[in-house]
Order: C-alpha cells, then sequence, then structure tokens
C-alpha cells in the first residue's frame, strides 16, 4: 500500500477505535448511572423499582423526624401533601435541613417501602426549591391544597 | 448620580465596541490603512470606559449606595470592606459586568502585545473582539443592568453577600476563571481572523499559542481555586462533584489543553491546520456554553444567580450566533488537507494526535454526561440526573492513557521516531515507575487496580519528565550549563506535565485513600480517624462581624503526641437567616486532617464528619505548578524575537487579500 494512504489508514483506525471504545464506555456507564425522579405519590403507588438507585424529593413532614438514641441514623417522612413515604439515612444532614423544607434524596428503595438516603439534598438558601421538588408538589397540589411555599416553588420553575 | 454615568460609560463602551467591530475589518478588506489605524484607539476607549463603569459599581458598594438594586441585593453595610469589594462581582450582574470588563482587557492586551503584527491581522482579531464586545455589552445592558435602582423605596439596609461567597477563596475565584474563559477569545478571533484572510499558516500558529496558553493557565488557577473553595467552605471535604457546573469550566480547559497541543503541532510541523480552527472555535464556543449554562437559571446551583428566561435566551441566541456564524466561515474557508510536510506513523505528530483523540474525547464524554439531563428535561422526556460514578467511570481510562501516552510522547521526535530505539528508551522509565508505584501501593497498605493505573500514570509521566530534562541537559560544559540552556517553553512544558501528574497522584490517593467518617460524638468522646485519634474537648459560642457561632475545638492525636487542636465552626448569618459548616483542617503537604461539625443530633452529641485526605493538597499544588509552567512557556525568547519573518508575512497577505496596491507597507 502507498505510505501516505497506509498512515492514513491506521488514523483513520486508531480514529475509529477510540471511537468506538469511548461510545461503548459511555453508554456502559450511563446505563448504570442514570438517576430517575419519582415523587412521592409515585412511590406510594409502587411505580417505583425497588433496589435501584433514585432520586426522590418532597417537602419534609412536619413532626416526622426521628433520630436514633446513639448513632446518626435519621429517619423522616418526605410528602407531596398527596402521599407520603418513609426515608432512612445515616450521616449529617445538609445545614438547611428542617421540617416543612425541600429536600431531594438520592437511595434505593427497600422492599418494605423504605427509601434508604445514601445522601441528601437541601437547598441553598431559602428562595431555592430543588425543581424536582417544586414540580412534584405541583402536580399534586391542582387546587385545595396550594400553600405559599408552592406558589414560590412554582415561580422558581418558572423558567 | 455616578450609577447613571456607570450605565452612561457602558452605553458608549457598547458603541465603540460597535465601531470596533465594523471601522477595523472594512480597513482590513479594502485595504484602508486609515481605518485600520482605528482599531487600537476604538480598543484602548472600550477599556476605559468599560473599566469606569467596573469603579463605580465598586464604589457604590463601598459607600452602601442601597439606591442601586444590585448592591441591595449583594451588601450589607455590616460587611467588611474586603467583602464588599469582592461582592462586586457576588451575583450576576456585577460578574457579568467583570466578565465583560476582562474580555475587553484581553483586547485592550492585543492591541499593546501585537505591535510587531501585521496591520491587517491585528484589525480583524481586534474587530473580531469587537464583535463579541457587542454582544456582551448588549447582554448586559438590556438584560441585566448593574446600576438599576431602586426608587424611590431606598432600603434601609441591603440584603447581604450570601455567606458562601464571603471567603478569600470567591476573592480570586471568578476572576482566575473568568480570564480564562474570556482568554480564549482571543484564540477564538485570531482563528477567525485567519480564516478570513484564508493564512493558516506557522506565523499565525504562534501568534496565537501564548494567548492560548496564558488563558488556558487562568483557567487552570481558576478551576484548582475552585476545587479547593467547595473543599473548605462547602463544608463537606469534596474537592470535585462532577457539578454541572464544574463541568462547564472543566469542557473549555480540557478542549483548551488539547488547543494549546494541536497549537504547537501546527507551529512547528505546520500540520494539523483546520483541527487547530476548529478546536479554537470550540473551545470559545465551550466558554459561551459554560456562561450559558452557569448563568442563566438552567441549572440550580451555587453559582445560578437569578433564573430569568430572557437572559437564558439572550446567552442562548448568543452562542448560535457565534457557533453558525463561525462553523459557516470555517466551511467556506477552512484550508483543503492537502499536507505537504509528512510524518511517520510513530512521530511526535502521531503522538499529540492521539493526545488530542483522548482530550476530545474527555471533552465529549464530560459534556455528554452534563447536557444529556438539561436536553431530556427540555424535552419534558424525564427528570434524571446522572451521577458522579458515571465521570469517574469513563474519565478516569481516558487520564489513564492519557498520561501514558504523555510518558512515552516526552521521548518521540518529529517525523519520524524508530519504534525499536523508543522501546528501549521506554524501559528504565517503565521500571523505575513500576517499582515507585508498587512502594506507594505498600506505602498506603493496599492495593486497588485502578489506584495503581492512577498512580503508575502519574509516576511514568514523571520519570519520563526528569529523564527527557537529564538527556536534553547533557552538556560538555556541564550539567548545569546544559540545564540553563534549555529553553523557557520548554520549561515550561516540563512544569506543565510535572504538573499533571501531581494531580494525577493526587486525584488518585485521596480517592483511594482517603478515610471519611460520620460520627456522633459529645464533648470528652474520641474517635478514630485513619491513624489519627481525634478527641471533642468542648464546644463554644463566639461573635463574628456579621454572624454567631458555635465552634467545636477538638485535639488531634497521632501515635499518642498532640499534632493540633482544630475549631471547626457553625455559623449563622442573621440578615440572610442562612447558616454555614466552616471545616477546620490541618493541612500538611502529604495529608490534610479535616473535621467539620454537622447537626446538633441531642443535647449533648453533635453530628461530627472527620476526615483524613492524604495528598490531596497536591490537586491544587499541581494546578500552581500547571499554571506556572504556562506562565514560564509564553516568556520564551522566540515570541519576542520576530519581527523579520512578520515582515515576510505582511506583503504576502497584502496580496492574499488581493489589494497589494493600495496598502503601503
Amino acid at each position: 500500500m502507498h505510505p501516505i494512504r497506509k498512515k492514513r489508514l491506521t488514523i483513520v483506525l486508531f480514529l475509529v477505535a477510540g471511537i468506538a471504545i469511548a461510545v461503548g464506555l459511555t453508554t456502559y456507564a450511563l446505563r448504570q448511572n442514570i438517576n430517575l425522579f419519582y415523587d412521592p405519590t409515585e412511590i406510594a403507588a409502587g411505580n417505583a423499582p425497588v433496589d435501584v438507585r433514585i432520586r426522590a424529593g418532597g417537602m419534609v413532614e412536619e413532626g416526622s423526624v426521628a433520630r436514633d438514641a446513639d448513632s446518626l441514623l435519621v429517619s423522616f417522612r418526605v410528602t407531596d401533601f398527596s402521599a407520603s413515604v418513609p426515608v432512612q439515612y445515616e450521616g449529617i444532614l445538609p445545614d438547611l435541613f428542617a421540617e416543612g423544607q425541600g429536600v431531594v434524596a438520592m437511595g434505593r428503595l427497600n422492599d418494605q417501602g423504605v427509601f434508604v438516603a445514601d445522601q441528601v439534598l437541601a437547598k441553598h438558601d431559602e428562595n431555592y426549591m430543588p425543581p424536582e421538588v417544586a414540580e412534584a408538589l405541583e402536580r399534586s397540589s391542582k387546587g385545595q391544597h396550594k400553600s405559599a411555599d408552592v406558589e414560590k416553588a412554582a415561580e422558581t420553575t418558572a423558567y | 448620580m455616578y450609577p447613571e454615568l456607570g450605565q452612561l460609560a457602558l452605553i458608549l463602551s457598547l458603541l465603540l465596541a460597535v465601531l470596533l467591530s465594523v471601522v477595523p475589518l472594512a480597513g482590513a478588506l479594502t485595504g484602508r490603512d486609515s481605518l485600520q489605524a482605528f482599531a487600537r484607539p476604538l480598543a484602548t476607549g472600550m477599556f476605559v470606559f468599560t473599566a469606569l463603569a467596573f469603579v463605580i459599581l465598586t464604589h457604590a458598594f463601598l459607600v452602601d449606595d442601597f439606591s442601586v438594586a444590585y448592591v441591595a441585593n449583594n451588601s450589607n453595610s455590616m460587611l467588611p470592606w474586603y467583602y464588599k469589594m469582592s461582592a462586586v462581582w457576588g451575583g450576576h450582574e456585577g460578574s457579568l459586568l467583570m466578565w465583560i470588563l476582562m474580555l475587553i482587557g484581553w483586547t485592550l492586551a492585543v492591541a499593546i502585545f501585537s505591535r510587531n503584527l501585521p496591520s491587517v491581522m491585528i484589525s480583524q482579531v481586534l474587530s473580531v473582539l469587537g464583535m463579541v464586545s457587542v454582544g456582551f455589552l448588549l447582554f448586559i445592558i438590556l438584560t441585566s443592568n448593574p446600576f438599576d435602582r431602586l426608587l424611590p423605596n431606598v432600603p434601609a439596609d441591603g440584603q447581604d453577600l450570601n455567606p458562601l461567597l464571603q471567603d478569600i477563596g470567591l476573592i480570586m475565584h471568578p476572576p482566575m476563571l473568568y480570564m480564562g474563559y474570556v482568554g480564549f477569545s482571543v484564540a477564538f478571533a485570531f482563528a477567525i481572523a485567519a480564516l478570513i484572510n484564508g493564512r493558516l499558516d506557522a506565523a499565525w500558529a504562534r501568534w496565537s499559542r501564548p494567548w492560548t496558553t496564558v488563558a488556558w493557565s487562568f483557567l487552570t488557577l481558576g478551576i484548582a481555586l475552585g476545587s479547593w473553595w467547595a473543599y473548605y467552605e462547602l463544608g463537606w471535604g469534596g474537592w470535585w462533584f462532577w457539578d454541572p457546573v464544574e463541568n462547564a469550566s472543566l469542557l473549555p480547559w480540557l478542549s483548551g489543553t488539547a488547543l494549546m497541543h494541536s497549537l504547537a503541532v501546527t507551529e512547528k510541523r505546520g500540520v494539523f491546520k483546520s483541527w487547530t480552527v476548529l478546536l479554537a472555535i470550540v473551545t470559545f464556543a465551550l466558554s459561551l456554553l459554560g456562561t450559558f449554562l452557569v448563568r442563566s437559571g438552567v441549572l440550580t446551583s451555587v453559582h445560578a444567580f437569578a433564573s430569568d428566561p430572557e437572559r437564558g435566551s439572550f446567552l442562548l441566541a448568543l452562542l448560535a450566533i457565534t457557533i453558525l456564524a463561525s462553523l459557516t466561515l470555517y466551511a467556506f474557508r477552512a484550508p483543503v488537507v492537502h499536507v505537504r510536510s509528512r510524518y511517520g506513523s510513530l512521530s511526535r505528530e502521531i503522538f499529540l494526535l492521539l493526545n488530542n483523540v483522548l482530550l476530545v474525547s474527555a471533552t465529549l464524554l464530560v459534556a455528554i454526561g452534563t447536557l444529556y439531563p438539561l436536553v431530556l428535561d427540555y424535552l419534558d422526556l424525564g427528570k434524571l440526573s446522572i451521577g458522579e460514578p458515571f465521570f469517574n467511570t469513563t474519565f478516569s481510562p481516558l487520564a489513564v492513557a492519557t498520561g501514558l501516552l504523555l510518558g512515552a510522547g516526552i521521548f518521540s521526535r518529529w517525523k519520524k521516531t524508530d519504534g525499536g530505539w523508543l522501546a528501549r528508551k521506554l524501559l528504565w522509565p517503565l521500571a523505575v515507575s513500576l517499582i515507585a508505584s508498587a512502594l506507594v501501593m505498600i506505602g498506603y497498605g493496599g492495593f486497588a487496580p485502578w489506584a495503581f493505573l492512577g498512580v503508575f500514570a502519574a509516576m511514568w509521566v514523571t520519570v519520563a519528565t526528569f529523564w527527557d530534562l537529564w538527556d536534553k541537559s547533557s552538556s560538555r560544559k556541564g550539567r548545569l550549563h546544559g540545564l540553563k540552556r534549555q529553553s523557557r517553553s520548554y520549561w515550561g512544558m516540563v512544569l506543565g506535565h510535572l504538573g499533571l501528574a501531581m494531580v494525577m497522584a493526587g486525584a488518585t490517593v485521596v480517592s483511594n485513600y482517603g478515610i471519611e467518617r460520620d460520627v456522633r460524638m459529645q464533648p470528652g468522646d474520641r474517635a478514630m480517624v485513619g491513624d489519627y485519634e481525634i478527641v471533642f474537648t468542648d464546644i463554644g459560642e463566639r461573635r463574628g462581624p456579621n454572624f454567631t457561632a458555635q465552634y467545636g475545638s477538638f485535639d488531634v492525636y497521632l501515635d499518642g503526641k498532640l499534632v493540633t487542636d482544630l475549631h471547626p465552626e457553625k455559623r449563622q448569618y442573621p440578615v440572610g437567616m442562612s447558616v454555614m459548616t466552616e471545616a477546620d483542617i490541618d493541612a500538611g503537604l502529604f495529608r490534610d486532617v479535616f473535621v467539620a461539625v454537622g447537626e446538633r443530633v441531642s443535647d449533648e452529641a453533635w453530628a461530627i464528619r472527620l476526615q483524613y485526605k492524604p495528598l490531596v493538597r497536591w490537586l491544587w499544588l499541581g494546578s500552581l505548578v500547571m499554571a506556572i509552567g504556562g506562565f514560564l512557556a509564553i516568556a520564551d525568547k522566540r515570541y519576542r524575537i520576530r519581527a523579520r519573518d512578520e515582515a515576510g508575512w505582511k506583503n504576502e497577505v497584502q496580496v492574499a487579500t488581493g489589494h497589494p496596491a493600495e496598502v503601503s507597507s
């Protein structure tokens, strides 16, 4: 083969191989790591998969936060005002975690229907509401439960 | 009255930018020197007025002029003066103003430091930069005016600067990052100018190189500062979260790194021209994309100040125009590939080509992981997030591959490298790095495949770099003479690669051997983290200038000996009603001991985070070394001695633009 063609062929082969590896790895990694968001209504209705890493979010139900006496285990309920889901978490909660505030948790649903979180995110400041939470509240509060918080949330998401 | 003057200054600056984007370019296209001569004065004028606007905004902060909405939203009379200064870029409008000031500062720098450039080239470059300035000035004037007033209801006090941002890290992080982002606009302008006059050659590459390298160095510093800041200020000891806003800054860094290397090939060997131009366009487009992601409110994070749909669409339009216009130009003007210079299938050219393939793949990966959820969300196909594991599993192999390639590439020669010779050359460095990596594994007490690969890649790069330095510095007049004889750009490369090795080593070791524990503790309790014993002695309260804090006292022991005492805090800022966790860190070159106080879990007990972070400092030190390498590289002599070449280029350009008669040299 002509040396220039040979060289070009090498380059092309290298490129194709590189792209193939990259695409392969990407699709594989993507498939492993996509975390879908479910709101409490969906989880309560059994629409969320068990033992798959998902995101869940809503408001922390008033009076639901309970701490274990000698570990960092904490349990609380997350609600969208039409259904609520029990959440368990062991570790440090974010500074702005509080009852009546919006949170997003990452974790897995176990067979007892408890959401075992490995990460809990709360809002950065008083104006911020996780967009997923805002939308979930919006969906569940068609009409009666429209609290001030929900209205604020809807404003934040209107981009 | 001052704020109105500030706005007026911005408008004047916009007018000058419009002139700058039209007049010199017209002069260059028609070959009229008199029009081209406007380029430098216009750039200077634009800078003066933008700087004036910036000074006026700073003044408004310092004198607590809360009639200005932006000041009222981002400052407070109780804020110490240095935070009032940095609050200027603590919000959307001000940081945009700073961005523009830097863009125009770069434009001015091009005007000043390119005295040797042919005036056709400089006119085109400055015109392109003028166009970019028009876009951003329009953006700030139409959608994000920092001088908007709150009249007649002037608030008595401001709403305070977000306490997250009250920190030295914030004072430094955005300016550095912006210098980098915006700096790539110069490389972009050079690329566009070269496309307009159809001259893509070694001279063009040599002109763009130092600008690209400086921008890259600043971006490196900016990203490192951001990571450092996140590490201690966001409170929980992570140094990289693969958060979309972080990725937004990593994207131009990756493609900018590719650009630097491909520019080197274009300068030295005259090949990869079209590719280099494309990379320059892409890198700048990614900088704009970063701005769009961070500033439009598409992403919600510490960085997104306001979600205003108008701003988002404006930025998106700006991005679309830039990409479409430059790619159209590229499609019509990019040189057809008929490369005259040959290079073998094992040559430095090929190594650098592979470097580019890897870096561009990494860019694509990060882009996919960042944009995929946004696109799905926009199309209403569902809400999902892509977790850190995605980035870790895909990015790590590419990083290791880049390291392995780099170590071998250092020894390669331009045009043709003998395979057998290279293999023999690599044998010893290979053996040395294998042994060294094994020792590191033993030292940290545990083998993990990825840890080994990461440490090995870092060792390999380090050993190869020093080996090459040793080879190159051999001289009959002695080693010292040989070392002195190396050019600054060579030293720049050495530091750049060593810095990269440090970052790789730091990232690998801290991710694999770091220890993180969340424990429930009350005063008097002890807990172990690694070999360190932490004793919680006391908790107290204190008052800061604009906050109150509870602080814990912790004694840190190693082998029964007191190492240090740490005082992490939990701060309450009354004005913004916010809470901040201030970790306390015993920093060291080889390890950090990190203690942060979480929430109070009972009357006596607190949630405490304890961390042992080996080599975590190397991440930022390595970045600093890389950036110093960049600055050293541009101090190379050859960027200054070049008048002769340019004289030749000038004559040819006049022929190329087709107006030889009208141009007097």
